[in-house]
């Protein structure tokens, strides 16, 4: 038996090497630069455990939040959407097409979230406490208690959606059908939780309309951050499946390869749509409430920054690369879109909240802020591409 | 010998060689070992038990008079003293405004440990106007609304205030407070906890007046219940209208607020948040309202959806 669970566990996990051929074969000079990202990252967590947050943050009372909420959360749950955008269509609305994107979003949802939620809890200053809104505290007329019980109720079913791949992997037949009926129902349970959730996070600013500039202050924040969620969301799946269609390229099947470019531009399709509804609301928010006076100043410029160029050129190139099936663009489009939503959540968190402040008295993150941020990332990407290279979760040829 | 908490946090600071980087006159903010705010609490749950709670026809009040204040900061000095937070020497609080430099050049606002504080503007005519600031005690707290712990609650005398048991440390309390007032125990590694005004609950609960309020020897602070000091506010004002602005601050601003001001200069000059009349907690509640009965009108369609997803499933299964 003994002996078994360890061939399962040289095969399967080690993917056929020994410890020794494992460990050597790691030592490539990007994990040389993961592995320094996570000392520093490391570093970061356990000074903030052992001093607190204000040796280790820039973080004040006029500034409360820093950017391990605007970047690992606000932005971090946006980007790690797919699930909810792709895996509904594919197994809701039945965009069976899709079917081979739909294990790598859903791989892609668990996996921020869990790394969003664990990169909070170093924000929390009394992290161990984490639990009291589930169990016992209920702060109901909070969004953020909305926002806990969400996190909590969707990484629950992020695992259910990725148990059958895990299932496949171990080889328990069984435990595979009864999950994948089970992930159908997590699915359509994760389109309110998530949908709930996303927009929720716009929903926080709304208690301060004094404190966010009012080109960003808004009563369809909510609307915004869940709509821009979900292109953010098919964003990281065009550059998620185009880097491991090429990592992988030798495990994916030739007719797999042969469609993709022709699914990409499907994705490019759904953003544009995505893009251009969020823009038209974008314009409905700014002449409702009169708001094209603060045009003309500063954060007006920066305004058109970030709604020109993150939104409306995106959408005037996808509607060429749509139109002259320009594929090979449309990860680098989804780069662009990406960083937009990051701009977007630094703004409503960051730069527009308390921007009646001068410039020199605002929140910039310390050293050890954007190192547990970056640390946070490469824990995304190794667990990633762990998962990638031993569960069924990509496309596979049949071993002959 | 047993170190004191203060002792211990110096020292594990300065192992992390934090101390060094830092001016003293901060370190205050640093070890604030406030307790105001836990004895506050515990006192308001004991008195919730005994059923001393009586509703109150109207809760407790404080006018600020502007025009009155000399800016002696004794207010200051006495609500450290009372709440057991860091203190100076009365005399160091008195002297500041005739000092060059003072603390009064910076307009400065609420941190750990450290309730209110006065701040100085200045009117047309360059003359100064002090301001004190402390927590307005909304009538409709944002904080109360924001806190997903429930660790701030309204009391019917009129006191918010903050729990320290229950509280996470997400912080979304002082993201959402309109006039910037709770404040947080940065340097605190193990437990941290927000800190502000609470009103001396202990002190009108007991019937005497506040600490700030019961120093003042300017008559700038006036405590009484709300709607009486409403009256008399619109009544100073109709008696001097070239003295003041026609305005009562925290009548109606945010929901309204326990504390009023009355002043000589727009309050927009002297940093109050002006224009906003409703309780910004509305516009998050309705939106939880709202997100909720969307869940519910979605739920019959996807269960649907996930039904007719599952049959084909099913079928697929049956005809491989």
């Amino acid at each position: 038996m003994g002996n078994k669970s360890g061939s399962f566990f040289k095969e399967k996990v080690l993917l056929g090497k020994s410890w020794g051929e494992y460990i050597s074969g790691l030592l490539t000079p990007w994990n040389l630069v993961a592995g320094i990202i996570i000392i520093f990252g490391l570093y970061a967590i356990i000074y903030r455990l052992l001093f607190g947050l204000g040796p280790a943050t820039n973080l004040s009372d006029e500034y409360p939040w820093g950017i391990w909420i605007a970047f690992d959360i606000l932005v971090g749950i946006a980007l790690a959407a797919p699930g909810l955008a792709v895996a509904t269509s594919i197994h809701l609305f039945g965009f069976k097409d899709y079917h081979s994107f739909a294990r790598p979003a859903v791989l892609s949802s668990l996996v921020g979230y869990v790394f969003a939620v664990t990169a909070l809890l170093f924000d929390l200053g009394r992290y161990y406490r984490v639990y009291y809104p589930i169990i016992w505290s209920w702060g109901l007329t909070s969004v953020l208690f909305l926002i806990g019980w969400h996190f909590f109720l969707y990484i629950i079913i992020s695992i259910v959606e990725w148990l059958p791949a895990f299932f496949e992997w171990t080889g328990l037949r069984k435990a595979q059908e009864i999950f994948s009926k089970l992930a159908i129902w997590a699915t359509a349970l994760g389109v309110i939780i998530a949908g709930g959730h996303q927009s929720a996070l716009g929903a926080l600013f709304l208690i301060v309309p004094e404190k966010l500039h009012p080109l960003w202050y808004s009563p369809l924040l909510p609307l915004f951050f869940l709509v821009s969620a979900l292109f953010g969301g098919v964003a990281i799946v065009t550059i998620e499946s185009s880097i491991s269609h090429r990592a992988f390229e030798e495990y994916i099947p030739h007719e797999e390869h042969e469609v993709f470019p022709q699914k990409l531009l499907g994705l490019a399709k759904a953003m544009y749509i995505l893009l251009i509804l969020y823009l038209l609301l974008k314009i409905l928010d700014l002449i409702h409430y009169h708001k094209v006076v603060y045009l003309l100043s500063p954060y007006g410029y920066w305004y058109l920054v970030e709604t020109i160029g993150f939104v409306v050129l995106p959408i005037l190139i996808l509607a060429n690369v749509i139109k002259y099936k320009w594929s090979k663009l449309v990860p680098f489009i989804g780069v662009w879109v990406a960083l937009g939503v990051i701009l977007n959540r630094f703004n409503v968190c960051l730069i527009a909240y308390k921007w009646y402040i001068p410039l020199s008295q605002k929140y910039y993150p310390s050293w050890m802020e954007v190192a547990l941020s970056l640390c946070m990332v490469v824990f995304i990407i190794i667990t990633t591409r762990f998962m990638l290279r031993r569960l069924p979760i990509l496309p596979r040829k049949k071993e002959a | 010998m047993k170190l004191n908490r203060r002792e211990f946090l110096s020292k594990v600071l300065k192992l992390g060689g934090v101390l060094s980087l830092s001016k003293s006159e901060i370190v205050s903010i640093k070890f604030t070992e406030n307790t105001a705010n836990e004895r506050n609490w515990k006192l308001y749950e004991k008195r919730k038990e005994e059923g001393k709670e009586a509703p109150l026809e109207d809760s407790y009040a404080v006018l600020v008079d502007l025009t009155r204040c000399i800016g002696c900061r004794r207010c200051e000095w006495a609500c450290n003293e009372w709440n057991k937070n860091p203190n100076q020497p009365i005399e160091e609080f008195e002297k500041s405004r005739f000092q060059k430099p003072s603390v009064f050049d910076k307009i400065r606002r609420t941190h750990a440990g450290n309730f209110t504080v006065v701040n100085r503007f200045y009117d047309s005519e360059g003359k100064p106007v002090y301001v004190k600031k402390q927590c307005m005690h909304c009538l409709e707290p944002s904080c109360a609304s924001a806190c997903f712990v429930e660790a701030f609650v309204r009391t019917p005398e009129g006191p918010v205030l903050y729990n320290p048991s229950v509280c996470v440390g997400c912080r979304y309390c002082m993201v959402a407070c309109p006039f910037d007032i709770p404040a947080y125990e940065y340097y605190d590694a193990f437990a941290p906890q927000v800190t502000k005004c609470t009103f001396c609950f202990d002190r009108i609960t007991e019937g005497k007046k506040p600490a700030c309020v019961t120093i003042c020897s300017a008559n700038a602070l006036i405590f009484g219940k709300r709607k009486e000091l409403i009256r008399l506010a619109h009544k100073i004002i109709e008696d001097n209208p070239d003295k003041y602005v026609p305005y009562v601050y925290g009548e109606h601003d945010f929901g309204g607020t326990s504390w009023l001001y009355i002043s000589n200069v727009p309050f927009e000059k002297l940093g109050f948040p002006v224009g906003f009349k409703e309780a910004p907690r509305r516009y998050t509640e309705n939106y939880l309202f709202a997100i909720k009965v969307l869940e519910i009108l979605a739920a019959p369609p996807l269960v649907y959806l996930a039904y007719k997803a599952l049959k084909e499933h099913e079928y697929e299964k049956d005809h491989e």
